[in-house]
C-alpha cells in the first residue's frame, strides 16, 4: 500500500527504491484518524502466495515456531500483530492473503466485502479480487479500522455507493437464533485428526453460544482453486506489465527497448510471479480465451450463486480457514500443493463475500513442542459485515481462545 | 473549413477491367473535455511536457482509473448525431501490449461492447451526390503518451540516440469511429472525413484538429472488379496527417494495388505508412506481425448503463444537427454544395441563414448575400454575422426589397454596410430617406436624355459600335439619380433613346 515519501516495494526487486508519492485511501483515512504508522511488512511477491517465502526481499517467521511460516501473502502483516510489534496491521486478501496467516499466527484477520474498502494506492495483484482489510489482536479492533477504512471512494470506480453500517459496539453476548452454515462440501474427515478435533469442538462451542447448525451446500467450491488460478493470474498479468523499467524501478539496460524489457523483468520477478504472468498470458490469448478466462468467469458467477443460495438457508457460515496450521519452511515446494493451501479462503474471494479468520484452538504437532493456531473462517452475505464481526466477537469473548495464549517467543520474552 | 479540392475522378482498371475502391475509415477523434479520461489533469493541448500528469495517468502502482462521465456523454451525442444505436450496456476492456510511451502497458479501450453501435454518415459531393457511409462503431478509450525521439535527423526513431517521453496526452478521451468499407473513392474519404468534423465540431465533441493530432485516421483500402461483393485482400494506411495527404495517400494505395493486380501480382494484407515526401505507401508491418492484445474487461471499471432516459435527455440537448442542416439546405432550398457547406460550417450562421430565408421565402438570395456581401464584411471587421447589427429580420427586408426591385443593388449594398455597424430595418431606412429605387419611366427618361445632352460625344461613339461605353452611360444616370436609378431600366431607355436618335 502506498504511503507518501515511503519506499513501496510489494517485496519485489523490480520496484526496488521506488518511493511512492502518494498514499493509499484506506491508509488516509486511518492516518486522519490518528492512526501512527510504524512501517511496512513483509509479503509475498506482489502478495503471491501462502506463506510469504516468494519474498524477494526477506524471510517472515511464523512467532509461534520461528521454523515455520507465518502464512500468506499478508504473512509480515500477521506476524507483526502476533508477535506485539503491532497492534493493528493492514493487509490485502485476494485469495486468503489476510484469514490464511491469521489463521497461521493466532490472531484475527478480516477481508470485508469486495467493494467497501477503496483500492487506491493498493498495488495491484488481481483488481477483481484484491481487498484490504485489517490483521489484529482482537475482532473488536478489526471492526474499528474497518468502520474507519470503508466506503465509496471517488478514487475507486468499484468501490460501492451504500452506506456502511458502523460493525463496532452494540456486539451480541451469544448467538442465539443464528443459524450457521456448516458446509457439507467442506467435510472435516479429510483433515488429520488433530486439526478436524479442534474445528469440531469449534462448532460446538457455536451450538454452546447458542447458534444452531445448519448444513449448507457449496457444491461449486471445489473450482474455486481451478477458477481462481485462471482470474487471478489473467489480471496480474495485464497488472503487472507496467513494471518494464522504463518510468520507475528496476531497470536492466539492453540493447533496444524490447531487450530492457526482457532484461529487467527476468531480473526483477521472482519465479512466482513470473508464473502467474505466464499462466494469466496464456489464458487471455486469442484462441484460449473462451477456454478460459470466461470459462472461469463463469465458474466464477455460478460460485457466487451458490453462496447466495446457501445464505438462503444460513446467516453465516464456518469452516476452517486453513487444512492445517503453518507449514515448516520451504514444506510446499510443488506451487499446486502451495495453491491448495487456499481452499477454503478463495470461494469466498471469488463470491466477493466479507470473510475473516478468529483464533479457534491449537494443535501441537509430533515432535514439537510448541503449540500452533488454527482459525476458524466465518462468512457473511455481501455487505453483512456487522451481521459477521457481532458473530466474530460472541464466539471470541465465548471462547477466550486468542486472549489465553500468546506466542511461546512472548512468554519467553516476558519471563 | 478547407475543403480540398479533389482530383479528377480517379478510373481504377486492371487489364482492361474496370475495378472499384472499397475503403473503410478509421479515425480516432481527441474529446474536448477540461479534464482526462480517467483522471482529474487538464486535457489540453500544448502544455509544458509532463505538466498535467497524476498518478492515474502516469499508471504509477496503486493507481485506479475513474471515467469522465462528460467524456461518456460527448462520445453517446456523436453516435445519436449519426443515428447510431446507444447500448443499454457497455464496458471498458484492456488492451494489452507493450509500448514505452503507454504507461500501463495496457490501453484501456472497448473491446466488444462499445458505447455507441451503427449509424449512418450522409454528405454530399461537389457536383450535388448524396452518399451515406453506415458506421461500424464508435468507442471510447484512452489516449497514450507522445515519444519524442531526438539524435535522428528528421526526429523519427531510426537513427535516434534517445527517446523522451511526454504524458500530458496520456489518458486524454480518445474516440475510434470506425465505418463500413462503403466509400468508393479518395474523394469520398475526404468527403467522409469533412462531415465527421463537422458534426463533431458542431456538437463541441471535439476541435478536430489534425495538425494537433485531435483527429486521427487510418484508411483500409481494397480494390475489386467493379460490381463484385466478394472484398479483395486490404492493406491498412498509416501516418496520414491531413485531409489532403489522405487524399494523396488513398490514390496512390489503389493505383498501386491496380498495379501489383496487372502485373499478375497478389495483394497481401499488411499495414503501410504514407510518406508524404515520396509520396507512396510504405510497407510496415505484415498480419503475420500483428499483435494478440489479449483484451479483457477492464476490473478496475464497472459496466456502463444508459437508461432510454438518459439517451433521450442527450439527444434532445444536441439541437440542429450539421447533416439534418446540410438536408435542408440541399434538398429543400436547392442551394449549391459549396454555398450550403460555407453556411453550415461558418459558427453562427446557419441559424442566422435559416432564420433570414424563411422570412425572406428567398434562400438562394438570401444565401447570396450572406455568403457575398456579409461574408465580405465579416472578413474585413473581423466580427461573425452574427454579432454585427444586422439582424435575419433585416436580410430578409432586403432580400424582399431587391427582389421587388424596389431598391437597386447599389443601394442593397449600402444599406447592408450601415444596418452592420448601426443595425435598424432597411425599409424603415428607405422609406424615410427616400432611397427607393427609381422604376418610373418619366423619371427615369428625363435622367437619360439629361446624361444624352450631356455626353453627345460619347453617344455618338456607342452609336459607332463601341458598346462598352454603356456602362459609363448607365453610370452617368445612376449618379444623377443619385443611385437610385434602376440600372437595368436606365440601361434600356439609354439604348432606346440614343438608337432612336438623339430628341436634341
Amino acid at each position: 500500500m502506498c504511503v507518501i515519501g515511503t519506499r513501496t516495494t510489494c517485496a519485489s526487486k523490480i520496484l526496488g527504491d521506488w518511493v511512492a508519492p502518494y498514499t493509499a485511501t484506506a491508509v488516509e483515512r486511518l492516518l486522519r484518524a490518528g492512526a501512527l504508522p510504524l512501517g511496512k511488512t513483509n509479503l509475498d511477491e506482489f502478495a503471491m502466495g501462502s506463506s510469504c517465502e516468494n519474498s524477494a526481499l526477506a524471510t517472515t517467521h511464523n512467532p509461534w515456531d520461528p521454523t515455520r511460516v507465518p502464512g500468506g501473502s499478508s504473512g509480515g502483516s500477521a506476524a507483526a500483530v502476533a508477535a506485539g510489534e503491532a497492534v493493528i496491521a493492514l493487509g490485502s486478501d485476494t485469495g486468503g492473503s489476510i484469514r490464511e496467516p491469521a489463521a497461521f499466527c493466532g490472531v484475527v484477520g478480516f477481508k470485508p466485502t469486495y467493494g467497501r474498502v477503496s483500492r487506491y494506492g493498493l498495488i495491484a495483484f488481481a483488481s477483481s479480487l484484491d481487498q484490504i482489510g485489517p490483521l489484529s489482536k482482537s475482532v473488536e479492533d478489526a471492526a474499528l479500522v474497518y468502520d474507519l477504512m470503508a466506503g465509496k471512494d471517488p478514487c475507486d470506480a468499484t468501490t460501492v455507493d451504500r452506506p456502511v453500517e458502523a460493525t463496532l459496539g452494540g456486539f451480541p453476548k451469544d448467538l442465539a437464533g443464528l443459524r450457521v452454515g456448516i458446509v457439507r462440501d467442506f467435510a472435516l474427515d479429510r483433515l488429520e485428526p488433530d486439526v478436524r478435533a479442534v474445528y469440531e469442538a469449534a462448532y460446538g462451542d457455536l451450538q454452546r453460544l447458542g447458534a444452531d447448525l445448519v448444513e449448507v451446500a457449496l457444491p461449486t467450491a471445489d473450482y474455486g482453486v481451478a477458477t481462481y488460478y485462471l482470474i487471478a493470474p489473467a489480471e496480474c498479468s495485464s497488472n503487472l506489465a507496467r513494471f518494464d523499467g522504463m518510468r520507475y524501478g528496476l531497470r536492466a539496460e539492453g540493447a533496444d527497448v524490447l531487450e530492457t524489457y526482457e532484461r529487467t523483468r527476468a531480473a526483477g520477478f521472482g519465479n512466482e510471479v513470473k508464473r502467474r504472468i505466464l499462466i494469466g498470458t496464456h489464458a487471455l490469448s486469442s484462441g484460449y480465451y473462451d477456454a478460459y478466462y470466461v470459462r472461469a468467469q463463469k465458474a466464477r458467477t455460478l460460485i457466487a450463486a451458490d453462496f447466495a443460495r446457501a445464505f438462503e438457508a444460513c446467516d453465516v457460515i464456518a469452516c476452517p480457514a486453513a487444512a492445517s496450521p503453518a507449514f515448516e519452511f520451504n514444506a510446499k515446494s510443488d506451487p499446486l500443493a502451495m495453491y491448495l493451501m487456499d481452499y477454503y479462503t478463495i470461494p469466498m474471494s471469488l463470491a466477493g463475500v466479507p470473510s475473516l479468520s478468529v483464533p479457534c484452538g491449537y494443535v501441537t504437532p509430533q515432535g514439537s513442542d510448541k503449540p500452533l493456531p488454527l482459525g476458524l473462517e466465518l462468512t457473511a452475505p455481501l455487505f453483512a459485515e456487522r451481521l459477521l464481526i457481532g458473530v466474530a466477537r460472541a464466539y471470541e469473548s465465548g471462547t477466550q481462545h486468542a486472549a489465553h495464549r500468546v506466542p511461546p517467543v512472548l512468554e519467553a520474552s516476558a519471563r | 473549413m478547407t475543403t480540398v479540392v479533389s482530383s479528377p475522378v480517379q478510373h481504377l482498371e486492371v487489364n482492361g477491367i474496370p475495378f472499384e475502391a472499397v475503403i473503410g475509415i478509421e479515425c480516432h477523434v481527441e474529446l474536448k473535455t477540461e479534464t482526462k479520461m480517467f483522471c482529474g489533469c487538464r486535457n489540453l493541448f500544448g502544455a509544458q511536457p509532463n505538466t498535467n500528469v497524476c498518478p492515474v495517468c502516469l499508471g504509477l502502482p496503486g493507481a485506479l482509473p475513474v471515467p469522465n462521465r462528460i467524456a461518456i456523454e460527448l462520445l453517446v451525442k456523436a453516435g445519436l448525431a449519426f443515428g447510431a444505436e446507444i447500448p443499454a450496456f457497455s464496458k471498458f476492456d484492456r488492451k494489452n501490449y507493450f509500448y514505452p510511451d503507454m504507461p500501463k502497458n495496457y490501453q484501456i479501450s472497448q473491446y466488444d461492447m462499445p458505447l455507441s453501435v451503427g449509424g449512418s454518415v450522409s454528405f454530399w459531393l461537389p457536383d450535388g451526390t448524396k452518399k451515406s457511409v453506415n458506421l461500424t462503431r464508435i468507442h471510447l478509450e484512452e489516449d497514450t503518451g507522445k515519444s519524442i525521439h531526438s539524435g535522428s535527423s528528421d526526429g523519427r526513431i531510426a537513427g535516434s540516440t534517445s527517446s523522451l517521453v511526454d504524458f500530458n496526452r496520456a489518458g486524454v478521451p480518445l474516440m475510434e469511429c470506425v465505418s463500413e468499407p462503403d466509400i468508393r473513392s479518395a474523394a469520398e474519404a475526404v468527403a467522409y472525413l469533412e462531415a465527421l468534423k463537422r458534426t463533431f465540431v458542431a456538437l463541441g465533441v471535439s476541435d478536430v484538429k489534425m495538425e494537433e493530432g485531435s483527429l486521427r485516421c487510418d484508411a483500409n483500402v481494397s480494390i475489386r472488379p467493379a460490381g463484385w461483393a466478394a472484398l479483395g485482400t486490404k492493406s491498412e494506411i498509416k501516418n496520414m496527417n491531413s485531409f489532403r495527404s489522405v487524399l494523396r495517400a488513398i490514390e496512390s494505395e489503389l493505383a498501386r494495388q491496380a498495379d501489383v493486380l496487372s502485373r499478375g501480382g497478389r495483394i497481401v494484407q499488411e499495414t503501410r505508412g504514407w510518406d508524404e515526401s515520396s509520396g507512396v505507401t510504405i510497407p510496415q508491418r505484415s498480419k503475420e506481425q500483428a499483435h494478440d492484445y489479449r483484451y479483457f474487461p477492464d476490473p478496475d471499471l464497472v459496466p456502463i448503463e444508459f437508461s432510454k432516459d438518459d439517451v433521450r435527455r442527450l439527444r434532445d440537448a444536441a439541437g440542429t444537427l450539421p447533416q439534418a442542416r446540410l438536408e435542408r439546405l440541399i434538398e429543400v432550398d436547392k442551394l449549391t454544395v459549396a454555398a450550403a457547406h460555407q453556411i453550415v460550417d461558418t459558427a453562427g450562421l446557419a441559424d442566422f441563414y435559416e432564420a433570414a430565408a424563411r422570412m425572406s421565402g428567398s434562400p438562394q438570395a438570401t444565401a447570396n448575400f450572406l455568403l457575398g456581401d456579409l461574408a465580405r464584411l465579416a472578413n474585413d471587421s473581423g466580427v461573425a454575422v452574427a454579432a454585427s447589427g444586422a439582424t435575419p429580420e433585416a436580410l430578409a427586408e432586403l432580400v424582399a426589397l431587391t427582389a421587388s426591385n424596389a431598391i437597386n443593388s447599389k443601394t442593397a449594398k449600402d444599406l447592408l454596410v450601415r444596418i452592420w455597424t448601426s443595425g435598424g430595418s432597411p425599409s424603415h431606412i428607405v422609406e424615410a430617406e427616400g432611397l427607393a429605387q427609381v422604376s418610373d419611366l418619366t423619371a427615369i427618361d428625363r435622367l437619360v436624355d439629361e446624361v444624352i445632352a450631356a455626353n453627345a460625344q460619347t453617344c455618338a461613339d456607342f452609336r459607332a459600335g463601341k458598346n462598352k461605353v454603356m456602362g459609363f452611360l448607365v453610370g452617368q444616370v445612376m449618379k444623377a439619380s443619385r443611385g437610385k436609378a434602376n440600372p437595368a431600366l436606365a440601361e434600356e431607355r439609354l439604348r432606346a433613346r440614343i438608337e432612336a436618335g438623339s430628341p436634341a
